[in-house]
């Protein structure tokens, strides 16, 4: 079914296809299953949200994406080559080094490709400036607030211009103000760049606001459960987030979320 | 708003006993173990005074510094030679034990392979060793060195493996995906992470290197091939001098806190801007 959705988008005229999971599936040595049979395809241009309950495997699925960990069956399919250096990923944690400054910490990527402070200079400032931390760069994470380190941390998932921006529930420990001026600023951002992302959220007013799709997830065993096309046209900003129409969509992803919730065979463990 | 920022803000009883206790701690922090010092100085001359306690058994603490300033040569000399030896260790210790822990991190099998050999020579007391270094090494500087090194290197590299093997899960990770060399790794995620847990280790090594010299020397001493100061305290022994030997280990601990308190200004300011063991308490 996904697949065919897939297939109809793209002859309409959208990004070509950058990555497809086929019949992926996860079992980690302590017998869970943490993935079975994962169809997805990942479109060039697509913020595609993965939205599910704890234990969905939507944070694995991310890992697969990222190379950091392998399928025990399946496959991933990228369209063209594909090394790390094209793959941005951001934590749940901003994950700073908390010894080196807000530029070093953005510079680290280029650093670690062998590019000289001087030459790193003008991208790393510049993505600064994108994420609105101009003036901050000799600062320490630690005397800057939650929401800004989460700043630096996307400006060095940015800084080597990667062609996927995977995000792992980046948002979900901040503030409420907070999280929407960084769901601006990410959208903006996006906007400017387009860049693909991987969104994993269990926030289902987050994912409809900034994806283009909404992907949902069921737990035991962690599967897609369904897709959710969010067709409001961007630019989306406080007009959007106030509106009816986001109202109804943030309605037909929490009924397909709850379907996925009761669709989970056994006993229920309040997502623990 | 303006209330908040006048300087002369009438403060309600609970603030204004806080401020009032946070005064108190700051002076009392210096004042009271001067002042306990003092009063222990005190209490010592007058037990000599009160017991006629004959100089060559207890000294009077005013006899004690008139001693430091007559022998002060011969005093500043021996204590050069053992300075000599506890700096010396203590690089060497920073050279190995951190060499050690490198090579530890590289590869759990090295760390599970080797590391019970630095537990064994942790645990034997060195003053067992010695006779056997003794019998193997002719270089008096080296014996002693080695001795020391010994005593010192343990802390270094226990802590610094420790450090090496608690960096952050998604930070190695971040390492990974961008592809970091070994070498990377090393340089500019697990050595700055491990940096407060070697420091850590290096205060301990201070005082060990000392303790290590001193021991090292009067193993050696007794056998009258040393000069450092704790062959002063034996030979002041042997002459009933006792007055030169409460000098030496008074000059001893003077070393041995300077030591701690170089080391802990050197942490300190490495440490300052990020770890949560140097940053002042906010409320």
């Amino acid at each position: 079914m996904i697949q065919e959705k897939v297939a109809q988008k793209t002859a309409s005229g959208e990004g070509p296809m950058l990555l497809s999971l086929r019949n992926v599936g996860k079992i980690f040595s302590n017998g869970v299953t943490a993935l079975s049979k994962v169809d997805l395809a990942i479109r060039e241009g697509d913020f595609l949200s993965l939205l599910g309950p704890s234990g969905c495997g939507k944070s694995t699925a991310l890992r697969l994406i990222a190379g950091l960990s392998t399928p025990t069956s399946g496959q991933l399919d990228w369209r063209g080559s594909i090394d790390r250096s094209n793959i941005g990923f951001v934590f749940q944690e901003p994950t700073l080094l908390p010894w080196a400054s807000v530029f070093d910490n953005v510079w680290l990527p280029l650093r670690l490709k062998g590019v000289s402070r001087a030459k790193a200079e003008p991208a790393v400032m510049e993505m600064l400036a994108r994420v609105h931390l101009n003036g901050f760069e000799n600062s320490v994470p630690r005397e800057l607030s939650g929401g800004m380190k989460m700043r630096v941390s996307i400006a060095r998932a940015m800084v080597t211009k990667p062609r996927i921006l995977l995000m792992d529930e980046p948002f979900a420990a901040l503030d409420e103000i907070t999280r929407f001026k960084l769901n601006n600023d990410l959208l903006e951002l996006w906007q400017d760049e387009r860049f693909t992302v991987v969104f994993v959220t269990h926030s289902v007013f987050e994912s409809v606001f900034l994806s283009s799709r909404v992907v949902v997830m069921a737990a035991r065993p962690g599967r897609v459960f369904g897709e959710l096309p969010i067709s409001a046209p961007y630019p989306r900003d406080e007009v959007f987030r106030t509106s009816p129409d986001y109202a109804a969509l943030c309605r037909q992803a929490s009924d397909v979320l709850v379907d996925a919730i009761n669709s989970t065979a056994g006993p229920h463990h309040d997502g623990h | 708003m303006t209330a908040i920022e006048d300087a002369t803000l009438k403060l309600d009883p609970e603030e204004a006993r806080r401020v009032r206790q946070e005064r108190l701690e700051r002076i009392g922090k210096w004042v009271l173990p001067l002042a306990i010092m003092v009063l222990a100085i005190w209490l010592w001359d007058r037990i000599c005074v009160w017991n006629e306690i004959p100089q060559y058994i207890l000294p009077r603490p005013g006899v004690v510094l008139q001693t430091l300033h007559n022998d002060a040569r011969l005093l500043f000399s021996s204590l050069l030679v053992t300075l000599r030896i506890t700096f010396l260790s203590l690089l060497l210790a920073v050279i190995g034990g951190v060499g050690l822990a490198v090579l530890f991190a590289q590869s759990k099998w090295v760390e599970m392979s080797f590391f019970p050999f630095a537990i064994v020579l942790q645990v034997t007391p060195i003053v067992a060793i010695f006779p056997l270094i003794n019998i193997y090494v002719n270089n008096q500087t080296v014996k002693l060195l080695l001795c020391a090194w010994i005593v010192a290197f343990f802390p270094i590299l226990s802590n610094t493996t420790l450090g090496l093997n608690s960096v952050d899960r998604n930070l190695r990770d971040l390492f990974k995906l961008n592809g970091a060399t070994r070498w990377q790794q090393l340089r500019y995620l697990r050595l700055p992470a491990a940096m407060p847990y070697f420091l850590g280790g290096l205060k301990i090594a201070g005082g060990l290197s000392l303790i290590g010299a001193v021991v090292a020397e009067f193993v050696a001493g007794a056998q009258g091939q040393s000069s450092g100061l704790a062959s002063r305290i034996i030979e002041a022994g042997y002459r009933l001098n006792a007055p030169r030997l409460f000098a030496a280990l008074i000059l001893i601990s003077l070393t041995g806190i300077l030591i701690f308190l170089v080391l802990s200004l050197v942490s300190h300011l490495i440490l300052r801007r990020w770890h949560e063991s140097a940053l002042k308490q906010e409320r």
